[in-house]
């Protein structure tokens, strides 16, 4: 008997490319952030950075302003998502259906479409909603102002609150009905049932969804861009941007961005310890039979308020970007004349600059969908089979992403890749690495989670045959997560089509993307464009997401993994 | 020569060792079961000899190549050998005929022949008729028959078998154990099989290897191993047995409490004070000595259990010393506090350590 020798397992070959990998799109770009935050432009070591960037009350004032709008905005989606999934999980109330599809609508719905919307709607002038109080009520003006903080924290929340929903229905859908029945047994009320036993099941997993909920706004850009500047209100985000400004400084930008870091690992490694009392949610046990909570009456008033979050967050912003794209003045309104289909014909044919955004995002998503299926796909396998040595730190490695804001992970990627030897800016390359790299620890969760499905003595019954690893993967691994994998694709894609705050620094004119374009659009009030491109993208994606729905099933977006 | 040899095998997991110097040679056409409880050390020997699982000392080989030992692991695909799981591992993405074809094609056996033998291994399980169904659409007996075709088509140097009949029902388990027997006579292929139900173990095997703590404890025929069990372990583990203490003298056994000296079968021990001693329920008998049996003193009936097919008596001798379990046939009737003479069987007494 001949055997081969060990250079011949493809194993360690993965390992290796894996390694260099992770290095080049995690590893570098966060180190590069560090090291630079200590060191001058000319590259001396210093503190300066820190003393410019944090010295100055403005400076420090946006960070505050930027953590008061995350609570604000945490609350919200709370009061947005929670009894929502609690109608859908546990109740009879009717279109239980409907409101789930029309939460993902508002996830599929990117957030700075949803803020120009806002803006159209509830302009302190020219909004429709204002102008339509003037006329019915004869008013000096309307009562909105989208311009303002609480205008803002509304609209960041409208977009925000899916989060929550997912994972309160996630906790939810988990608690055996049973648990519920020995309270009532033991004589307690509905009310009481509720208060006392369901909701208290599913608090770590809602206090964890409050936190990324708060990480995301502290973090999140595009709505942010579109709304706090206009109102004057300086956020920690949009101060980054100034650092940008011409000379840029890249050291105070990543300097700045350390306190924002630092937070967002602290309240990750809370949520993980929220969520990691497993004991807590997966008392469901197996044949535990699920009934829903008979809420009588009340069933209407909680439909009523499901539809009326689905109106705010979808149906009126959709209607009223459809509306605009039609407009040749969106100021005029429903009036005669104003309608017209020459803004799609513009965006699809004449205008280059939409039309290759449009074709960018899709292309861009598409190729960062693929990587990070691959990728994730690799690690997972690597990882849960203890392929590689150290499967526990090429985890970490490939999860790090989730703690690094998209804003501060684009500064290190452009510390990392924009200038020579790399001279990557305003490359597509560098917007795919960018988003590819955020979106890896989503795709290697979702991966992880579909191998450990899998019963590892399936693929120990190729090697024992003689298939080696390789065959492995072709033979029974790929054929068998066909539908899971398709299912992260379209995850990947759709999340990459909203993406803003890693591409807003590194687009250059050739490498511009949808999210990059309204803010330029915003910033010319050239909103019927802007309305048009919107109305296309969403179309577009929908496509995908239905596509998704039928190749991986109706759940898988809204899954939490 | 050894078809499969195991030397000094170890494997611990950090400070736990699983496998403690294992030593194990299989003849060419054996079937040899590993058994014992839960946590032995049985699932990991097999896993080492099909080469997912390294040693962590000592070494295995085959036909006298070493693929496993210090320093190097022959990865399960150059082995040559093929296994069957425990949940079957029947691929659910290929039909009946796919699965059982994999071995051969992935040995790039001609289409024909391939094609030829997956033909003829389906017709020896008898699942001809269900060549083009997905596994999903099988029974649980089915899909154990498509693992062992799925494993034989191949002529494995060697066969592996974890635990194949623990997810059957009881009538089909013993089914199964006998088609088992029945393909193995007919193929002769070398084969570790890995249990922890004896019955089973008994029924399949030409030797049975007991571990207990990861280390083996004796590896005998299934009727030496009943009936000669060398240790405590082995003589409890394998059916139930009276465990009491004797002293040997001159090739007898004396046991507290009951009359006279028992003759130990065969080879003679030296004399000894306090020794373990296994006596088989069977091998005692309320009632007279008939038929070999010597009469062993008086006792009293402590407690007694109606099982159907036999009784299972508590007795303890009227002279003193531990209770015994004693099998009755259903038609010996003794009520509780009843005296009676008991009598043993020579052949089911042995010293044990």
């Amino acid at each position: 008997m001949k055997f081969p020798s060990r250079w011949a397992d493809p194993s360690l070959w993965l390992f290796g490319v894996l390694i260099v990998v992770l290095t080049l799109l995690v590893a570098n770009p966060i180190l590069r952030l560090l090291w630079d935050s200590f060191h001058t432009a000319s590259g001396a070591w210093s503190l300066s950075s820190y003393a410019s960037a944090l010295g100055r009350s403005r400076n420090i004032q946006a960070l505050l302003n930027s953590i008061y709008l995350g609570g604000a905005v945490t609350a919200i989606a709370m009061v947005l998502g929670v009894p929502l999934a609690l109608a859908v999980s546990r109740t009879n109330m009717p279109g239980r259906g409907f409101t789930h599809f029309s939460v993902l609508a508002a996830f599929v719905m990117p957030n700075f479409l949803g803020a120009i919307a806002w803006i159209l709607l509830a302009g302190p002038n020219a909004g429709w909603i204002n102008r339509l109080w003037v006329e019915i009520f004869g008013t000096e003006r309307g009562p909105l102002n989208v311009f303002s903080f609480t205008g803002l924290a509304f609209v960041i929340a409208l977009y925000a609150f899916p989060l929550v929903y997912m994972f309160t229905k996630s906790a939810l859908d988990l608690i055996s009905t049973e648990l519920e029945d020995a309270a009532s047994i033991h004589g307690a009320g509905k009310l009481r049932t509720l208060t006392r036993v369901t909701l208290p099941l599913a608090l770590p997993s809602i206090l964890g969804a409050g936190i990324l909920t708060f990480l995301e706004t502290v973090a999140l850009y595009g709505t942010p861009a579109l709304i706090a500047i206009p109102a004057g209100l300086n956020l920690a985000t949009t101060q980054m941007t100034t650092f940008f400004e011409y000379p840029p400084r890249v050291e105070q930008a990543a300097a700045f961005s350390m306190p924002i870091l630092l937070l967002t690992i602290l309240l990750l490694y809370v949520q993980r310890r929220l969520l990691s009392r497993k004991g807590f949610v997966s008392v469901s046990g197996k044949g535990g039979e699920r009934r829903a909570f008979d809420i009588g009456a009340w069933k209407w008033p909680m439909l009523g308020y499901a539809t009326f979050v689905a109106f705010l967050s979808v149906a009126l912003p959709l209607a009223i970007l459809v509306l605009a794209s039609l407009s040749k003045a969106w100021g005029r309104g429903l009036a005669s004349g104003n309608l017209t289909f020459a803004n799609y014909h513009d965006v699809l044919f004449a205008q280059v600059t939409v039309r290759s955004a449009l074709v960018n995002t899709v292309l861009y998503s598409g190729i960062t969908a693929a990587l990070c299926v691959l990728m994730g796909m690799c690690v997972a396998y690597a990882t849960q089979r203890r392929i590689t040595p150290f499967p526990a730190a090429i985890q970490l490695l490939s999860l790090a992403p989730v703690a690094v804001p998209g804003l501060i992970l684009a500064i290190g990627l452009y510390a990392a890749y924009a200038g020579p030897p790399f001279a990557l800016y305003g490359t597509g390359a560098l917007i795919v690495i960018a988003f590819t790299t955020r979106f890896l620890p989503i795709a290697v969760t979702a991966c992880s989670a579909a191998i450990r499905s899998l019963n590892p003595e399936l693929e120990e019954a190729v090697r024992v045959l003689g298939g080696g690893r390789l065959t492995v993967l072709a033979k029974v691994v790929f054929p068998l997560l066909k539908k899971t994998l398709a299912g992260v694709f379209v995850l990947v894609f759709v999340i990459s089509t909203k993406e803003l705050s890693t591409a807003a620094f590194l687009t250059g004119p050739a490498s511009r993307v949808v999210s990059v374009l309204t803010l330029d659009l915003s910033e010319q009030g050239n909103y019927e464009t802007l309305a048009t491109m919107g109305v296309v993208l969403v179309a577009m994606v929908t496509l995908v997401v239905a596509l998704g729905m039928r190749i991986a099933g109706r759940d898988f977006m809204l899954r939490r993994s | 020569m050894s078809k499969l040899v195991l030397k000094n095998v170890c494997k611990s997991y950090g400070k736990v060792a699983v496998v403690e110097g294992l030593d194990l040679e299989l003849h060419k056409g054996e079937l040899v079961t590993l058994l014992g409880p839960s946590g032995c050390g049985k699932t990991t020997t097999l896993r080492m000899i099909a080469g997912f699982v390294d040693v962590s000392a000592g070494s295995i080989a085959i036909d006298g190549n070493v693929i496993s030992g210090a320093g190097r692991t022959v990865p399960p695909e150059h082995r040559g050998m093929s296994m069957i799981f425990q949940s079957y591992a029947i691929w659910p993405n290929m039909t009946v005929a796919e699965n059982v074809a994999f071995g051969l094609d992935v040995r790039r056996t001609p289409a024909d022949e391939s094609r030829r033998r997956v033909g003829e291994m389906l017709e020896i399980v008898k699942l001809a008729h269900l060549a083009q169904r997905y596994p999903a659409e099988l029974s649980g007996g089915q899909q154990q028959r498509v693992a062992l075709a799925r494993a034989m088509v191949v002529r494995p140097e060697v066969l592996l078998l974890d635990e194949p009949l623990s997810n059957l029902d009881a009538n089909l388990r013993e089914e199964m154990a006998g088609e088992i027997r029945r393909l193995h006579d007919e193929f002769k292929f070398t084969t570790v099989y890995v249990t922890h139900d004896q019955a089973e173990a008994m029924t399949i095997s030409d030797r049975i290897a007991v571990l207990n703590l990861g280390r083996l404890d004796q590896i005998d025929t299934p009727w030496n191993l009943y009936n000669k069990p060398r240790t405590q372990f082995v003589a409890s583990f394998i059916g139930r047995t009276n465990l009491v203490s004797g002293n040997v003298v001159g090739g007898h056994i004396v046991v507290h409490g009951l009359q006279g000296a028992v003759p130990l079968p065969e080879d003679s021990l030296p004399d000894r004070a306090d020794a373990r001693v296994s006596i088989r329920p069977q091998a005692l008998y309320l009632g007279a000595a008939v038929d070999g049996a010597l009469s062993i003193g008086e006792v009293d009936v402590v407690s007694r259990n109606y099982l159907g097919e036999y009784w299972d008596y508590l007795v303890r001798p009227v002279a003193g010393g531990e209770t015994l379990k004693v099998h009755a046939p259903p038609a010996k009737v003794l009520e509780i506090g009843h005296r009676a003479a008991l009598s043993i069987d020579p052949r089911g007494v042995a010293v044990v350590s």
